[in-house]
């Protein structure tokens, strides 16, 4: 049984759940056949570096939990199946993100005969995030431009944005590592150096 | 009686790993009384996508069989590849490599020491060693440009070079490191919690070990002195050598300590490089087309022991490459080593040797009607025989 609402309630629930959505995107990841390069990024992009659980995102373990499915790698013909069936396995609204040129377009593994292509030769893609791997700020980026999409704004022509307001951000901005303080960060940029 | 055999499926997709793998167990209660494991989901056909390529592209192709010890694979490859030339890297280029191989090193036991921290559910530790990875993470950019799969490699040499600033900046990091690995050091071999997951548990025998062919740490913590760098030196290994790190409990607390305590011998080995840097040309002519021979190259990946074959057929690019990546051997002893454990500590047991599926997945076998899937030693020698003939 679905509920019957009247008008300006379904707009005003929809308005919730999009906001719900867009505050706390839950992950999954799955591995059609990367050479791991990318995957160990999105981990750093969970890690206190980059840290993307503050924007809410959170990885999940079961795809029946998630509302993105991050893809990594090319899809071989094993693991074509299963990335079906976790696809299939999410709820509706549900959106992929595919990362790395792998799982763009089979990238350095085009040709190989166990490869059929990127992540969108089997499943609607979203959003692409190119590199090879992409760099954890790239990830992120392509997690925003999917949540500029489904605020309904052309993704095309937002920035990423951090409130500066917030101490974590503000110090990323200004090229600091939030965890440590300027001091650590001084001494890796001059790593960098 | 077998109709109380309760299976418990994991994967491909699942929590624990980030890649995919399929393993089956068999429990009885609460403890594994049987483990199969399903691989190949990774499978991509790099071997003979390498074929196909001449010996520029097949380098970064291999390069990118494994993103978390992709310098070493390039550096195999190139080994091999400079050997049926004929060709040898300058010395500068080489220490280069050593240092990236090293640096690599690093950054693969750190991410390790995390993965299985939190698969022990101490993500503490998982949090803390990934933002110091990070740190090594901007070294390896430094000198690369890029933080994975660096391509510092190119045959007959590497692409790029270490300046006084890029040495400053790396002895800068390493000292940083080097205090927080002490700290680690002391948490895998103190935290009392921690230890509960990993002393005694997942025993290794030597003699296990050797009849199951482990490679790499997973060896040197059962007591097995194996390793590339010192049976059979490569690159500078020779001039610079490490030292062998052994452990004799062979449990999960001596894997962790194996390779917490190798990050001393790369600290201590780039440093030595750092201030012995030769000089010189970074690249060696190598010419494009390569007389037919055939050749094999060993170095010691992160995880083990990595093995190349390489065959030339006087063409640019090559007739046969085989790769045997280190987890292959080691995943043997996941399988046996989980029978009569607890099935939560069966996550630990499979971090222990560090898998890497990706590395792993080189075959594919298509079953057809009569075909013979299990070969004697025998048969596999006549094989061997026939096929050389
Ligand atoms: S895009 Fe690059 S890093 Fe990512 S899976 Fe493919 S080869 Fe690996």
């Amino acid at each position: 049984m679905t509920l019957k609402l009247d008008q300006s309630w379904q707009a005003a629930l929809d308005k919730l759940k999009t906001w719900a959505r867009i505050n706390s995107p839950w992950a999954i990841h799955f591995n059609s056949g990367s050479c791991n390069g990318c995957d160990i990024e999105i981990l750093a992009t969970l890690t206190p570096r980059y840290d993307v659980e503050r924007l809410g995102i959170k990885l999940q373990g079961s795809p029946r939990h998630a509302d993105v499915l991050i893809c990594t790698g090319p899809v071989t013909r094993q693991a074509r199946d299963r990335l079906v069936r976790i696809y299939e396995q999410m709820p509706e609204p549900k959106f992929v993100i595919a990362v790395g040129s792998c799982a763009l377009s089979g990238g350095a593994f085009r040709g190989c005969y166990n490869i059929l292509g990127g992540v969108d030769q089997v499943i609607p893609v979203d959003v692409y995030v190119p590199g090879c791997p992409p760099r954890p700020e790239a990830i992120i980026d392509g997690v925003v431009k999917l949540l500029a999409k489904l605020r309904g704004a052309d993704p095309s022509d937002t920035p990423v944005v951090f409130d500066p307001d917030s101490a974590g951000e503000a110090a990323i901005l200004a090229g600091e590592d939030p965890v440590e303080g300027p001091a650590h960060a001084q001494q890796e940029e001059e790593a960098i150096a | 009686m077998a109709s109380e055999k309760f299976v418990i499926p994991i994967g491909p997709q699942h929590p624990a790993l980030k890649e995919p793998g399929h393993f089956e167990f068999n429990v009885d209660g609460e403890i594994v009384t049987d483990a199969s494991v399903r691989l190949g989901y990774v499978h991509r056909g790099i071997e003979k996508g390498a074929e196909t390529r001449n010996f520029v592209q097949a380098e970064y192709l291999v390069e990118r069989i494994c993103g978390i010890c992709s310098h070493v694979h390039a550096t195999a490859f190139c080994l091999g590849v400079e050997r049926l030339a004929g060709v040898e890297a300058p010395p500068r280029a080489q220490a280069i490599r050593q240092i990236v191989a090293e640096l690599e090193r690093i950054h693969s036991h750190l991410l390790w020491v995390g993965v299985a921290a939190h698969e022990a559910g101490f993500d503490t530790l998982f949090m803390y060693t990934w933002r110091d990875r990070e740190t090594v993470m901007n070294l390896l950019e430094g000198i690369t440009g890029n933080r994975v799969n660096y391509s510092a490699n190119v045959l007959g040499g590497v692409k790029c070079d270490i300046g006084p600033e890029q040495a400053e900046a790396i002895q800068i990091g390493l000292n940083f490191l080097e205090e927080r690995t002490r700290h680690y050091l002391e948490v895998v071999s103190s935290d009392a919690m921690f230890l509960r997951r990993t002393r005694g548990i997942g025993v290794m025998t030597r003699e296990d070990a050797e009849r199951m062919g482990v490679v790499g740490p997973t060896a040197r913590a059962s007591g097995v002195p194996r390793d590339v760098r010192i049976d059979a030196p490569y690159l500078l290994y020779a001039e610079h050598p490490v030292e062998l790190v052994i452990e004799e409990a062979g449990d999960l607390e001596a894997r962790f300590k194996v390779r917490v305590r190798e990050l001393f011998e790369s600290y201590r080995v780039i440093r030595e490089l750092l201030t012995a840097l030769p000089e010189g040309e970074l690249t060696a002519r190598i010419p494009r087309r390569i007389k037919p021979a055939e050749t094999i190259s060993r170095v010691e990946a992160p995880r083990g022991e990595l093995f190349y074959f390489i065959k030339s057929n006087g063409t640019d690019s090559a007739e046969r490459v085989k790769v045997r990546t280190p987890t292959l051997p080691n995943m043997a002893s996941v399988l046996a080593l989980s029978v009569g454990h607890q099935l939560a500590d069966v996550p630990m047991i499979l971090a222990g040797i560090d898998p890497c599926f990706s590395c792993n997945d080189r075959m594919a076998v298509v079953k057809r009607n009569g075909d013979e899937q299990v070969w004697t030693w025998e048969q596999l020698r006549q094989y061997g025989i026939e096929y050389y003939r």
